[in-house]
């Protein structure tokens, strides 16, 4: 057992026992921060694989910004008095089977295919030594994002996308102006 | 050393749990964390695909980046509607929703 | 001697020393000298935070014209373990219906979030916790964690005014990150690199603040506003809301709070000195390290001293103005400053008319924000309603002669 597969199966234990209480708690600020823990858990897993802006960009988005915006509105929607009531609804002896079921079918079909015991071979790059790797895949990324030969469609959609949920949540939330009676 | 087999597997756990979260939960919230789950666990597989099978390439990358995009737009249009259901309802239980407007 | 010429690489030394005659394996020595280096850096910043309380009395005071505390030892000194010994004595009262997890988790991670900022700060140029690639995003990262905390504190503690103070307080520290992330970026525009230790190595030409004088100012204030001290205290006022969102908490976790904000104020002095002032840069590092400690430490004092001069010179800004001044000035000229520095830094490269332009460039936008943001004021002003003059009481005339 190398330190790295013990890292990773702590990692791995925390952020699903994380997120099965994210799915069975009743009290939704509790569920809202079993979110966060297993968001920084996923983003420890980003470390694993060596893509550590992914991991603090997933810092920055999930927990920064989405995790805080889900406790805000937990907080201001909640009934105090409806703490009490069951957390899972009619279908939830159907999910727990589906959810299950799917997970077998993934397992099984996955390990039938060739690749799925592949090991990691180390990252390289032409004509960059190991210790600027890190930096040079940063570039690349950067590089990639911007460029007419890559990505830069997408990531203009992606802002057009952000501008338009920017827009639209403000309007759909704005408080309703009060009309004179 | 780690092989596949295990981010796949601890993904697909983790999307199969976000999946019971949406079928099952009955405040429209935790339906939204239940989502939030299933593309965290679809991350994780784009990043251990790019890393195992594809590292020569930064495309795998950019496309996490762009799943992190689409989430953060739709947890704010979604919590967005959420709050103003809520001050029209006064209920955030997805199964109390169920009449359009009479 | 050779102890001051690199006192790391000694106690290194020492380390292996011991480990070869104890005859313990590389791991284990190698784990431990991690340890003993994270415990450093770790505890460097909270050991920091006792003179501090210190010099923040002292210079608070003598800013308001007194003398500050003089009592507990000589010049006292010792008044910060005196006010430590008292917060550890006190009775940690939990409050009735409190949410006792995220209660005592609040104020730990409020300190974790500070001291983990520590851990990229370069104090030397081969002196760094962890060069991260992507250092300067880890540091905008890990201050999302205290906003988690404050979100804790004010849920948990069951108390409305907690609750009110905390959305207030999220409210605020969420607004102003936009414009410090964009002005974050900045220096690592100019620099060509997200580490921080790369991004003082690239202020070997000249500080970034030559070439960027506005986003360091929005920086600065957007760190002041971040961490929550005057003009944007309104979080913590007394007079306003209590005590905001740590209302609840008494002894030691009160403490905790306490710490880890002015940590908070010193680390960001200490971050606004490195990102444009070039951090451990200055004349006669090629001695030692020391040096460069040196040199980081008296720079991240004097912003330290300029936050503190803030502090007690400027009123509190109420919090509609607070969050207008955010949206509606802090934002576009920090997206204005952003887009200007990348497209002049691109056309200018190489030019050894770079900097000037950049210079000019600053200039121009602050000084059009400025009559942008002036104008529009007056014009709001000149829109308020005006009301008739109101009659002014009189004393009739007979009354007055009929006195005297």
């Amino acid at each position: 057992m190398t330190p790295l597969q013990v890292i990773f199966l702590i990692t791995a234990a925390v952020t699903l026992v994380a997120a099965l209480a994210v799915v069975t708690r009743q009290n939704l600020v509790h569920a809202a921060l079993f979110l966060v823990l297993s968001l920084f858990g996923v983003a420890v897993f980003f470390v694993l694989l060596e893509a550590e802006f992914l991991a603090v960009v997933q810092v920055i988005v999930y927990i920064g910004a989405i995790a805080i915006l889900m406790i805000f509105a937990v907080m201001l929607t909640r009934k105090v008095a409806s703490d009490d009531t069951v957390a899972a609804n009619r279908n939830a002896g159907w999910a727990g089977l589906i959810a299950a079921g799917l997970f077998f079918i993934l397992v099984i079909m996955l390990s039938a295919w060739s690749g799925f015991y592949t090991q990691a071979a180390e990252l390289s790059r032409p004509g960059v030594d190991t210790a600027d790797l890190g930096q040079a895949m940063l570039v690349e990324l950067g590089e990639h994002l911007v460029s007419p030969q890559a990505y830069v469609i997408p990531f203009e959609v992606a802002s057009v996308l952000l501008l338009a949920a920017l827009i639209g949540s403000l309007v759909i939330a704005w408080p309703r102006i009060k009309k004179e009676a | 050393m780690i092989p596949l087999s295990w981010y796949l597997i601890f993904a697909a756990a983790l999307f199969c749990i976000g999946l019971y979260g949406v079928l099952a939960r009955k405040n429209a919230i935790a339906i939204l964390m239940g989502v939030e789950l299933m593309l965290n666990a679809v991350n994780i597989n784009l990043v251990a695909f790019w890393r195992y099978l594809a590292p020569q390439r930064i495309d795998g990358q950019v496309f996490a980046i762009m799943v992190f995009a689409v989430a953060a737009a739709e947890v704010a249009v979604g919590l967005a509607l959420v709050i103003s259901v809520y001050r029209r309802r006064h209920t955030v239980a997805a199964d109390e929703i169920d009449m359009m407007k009479w | 001697m050779e102890f001051l010429k690199d006192p790391v690489a000694f106690i290194a030394g020492l380390l292996q020393n011991l480990s070869a005659a104890l005859n313990l394996p590389p791991a284990v020595e190698s784990i431990l000298g991690t340890v003993i280096a994270v415990v450093v850096v770790a505890s460097f910043g909270l050991v920091l935070v006792i003179p501090m309380i210190w010099v923040e009395r002292k210079v608070a005071a003598r800013f308001q014209d007194r003398l500050g505390p003089n009592r507990a030892g000589p010049y006292g000194l010792l008044q910060t373990f005196a006010d430590m010994i008292k917060l550890i004595t006190k009775e940690n009262i939990t409050p009735d219906g409190a949410d006792k997890v995220p209660y005592n988790i609040a104020p730990v991670l409020s300190v974790v979030s500070v001291v983990m900022i520590w851990a990229v700060i370069p104090f030397s140029a081969i002196w760094i916790g962890s060069d991260l690639n992507v250092g300067v995003l880890y540091i905008a990262a890990v201050g999302s964690f205290g906003i988690l905390s404050v979100l804790m504190a004010g849920w948990s503690s069951n108390n409305k005014y907690a609750l009110l103070g905390a959305f207030r307080a999220v409210a605020q520290l969420v607004s102003y990150e936009v414009p410090l992330f964009m002005a974050l970026l900045v220096p690592i525009l100019l620099a060509g690199t997200m580490s921080v230790n790369g991004i003082v190595e690239a202020q070997s030409y000249g500080w970034f603040i030559l070439a960027a004088p506005v986003p360091a100012l929005i920086f600065f204030i957007s760190s002041v506003a971040e961490i929550g001290r005057t003009p944007f205290d309104l979080l913590e006022a007394e007079s306003e809301i209590v005590a905001g969102f740590h209302t609840e908490y008494t002894g030691m976790k009160f403490g905790m709070f306490f710490a880890g904000e002015f940590l908070h104020a010193f680390t960001i002095s200490v971050l606004t000195a490195i990102l444009f002032f070039g951090g451990w840069r200055g004349p006669g590092i090629e001695f030692s390290p020391l040096v460069g400690f040196f040199w980081l430490m008296a720079k991240g004092s004097a912003f330290y001293f300029l936050v503190m001069w803030i502090r007690t010179t400027l009123p509190r800004i109420r919090i509609d103005h607070m969050l207008a001044f955010n949206w509606k000035v802090l934002t576009p000229l920090s997206l204005v400053i952003l887009m200007l520095t990348a497209v002049l830094d691109k056309v200018f490269a190489g030019d050894p008319l770079r900097v000037p332009v950049l210079l000019a460039a600053n200039v121009v936008s602050l000084f059009v924000t400025l009559w942008l943001a002036t104008s529009v004021s007056k014009r709001q002003q000149k829109d308020l309603q005006t009301f008739p003059t109101r009659p002014v009481a009189v004393p009739p005339a007979s009354e007055a002669e009929t006195s005297a």
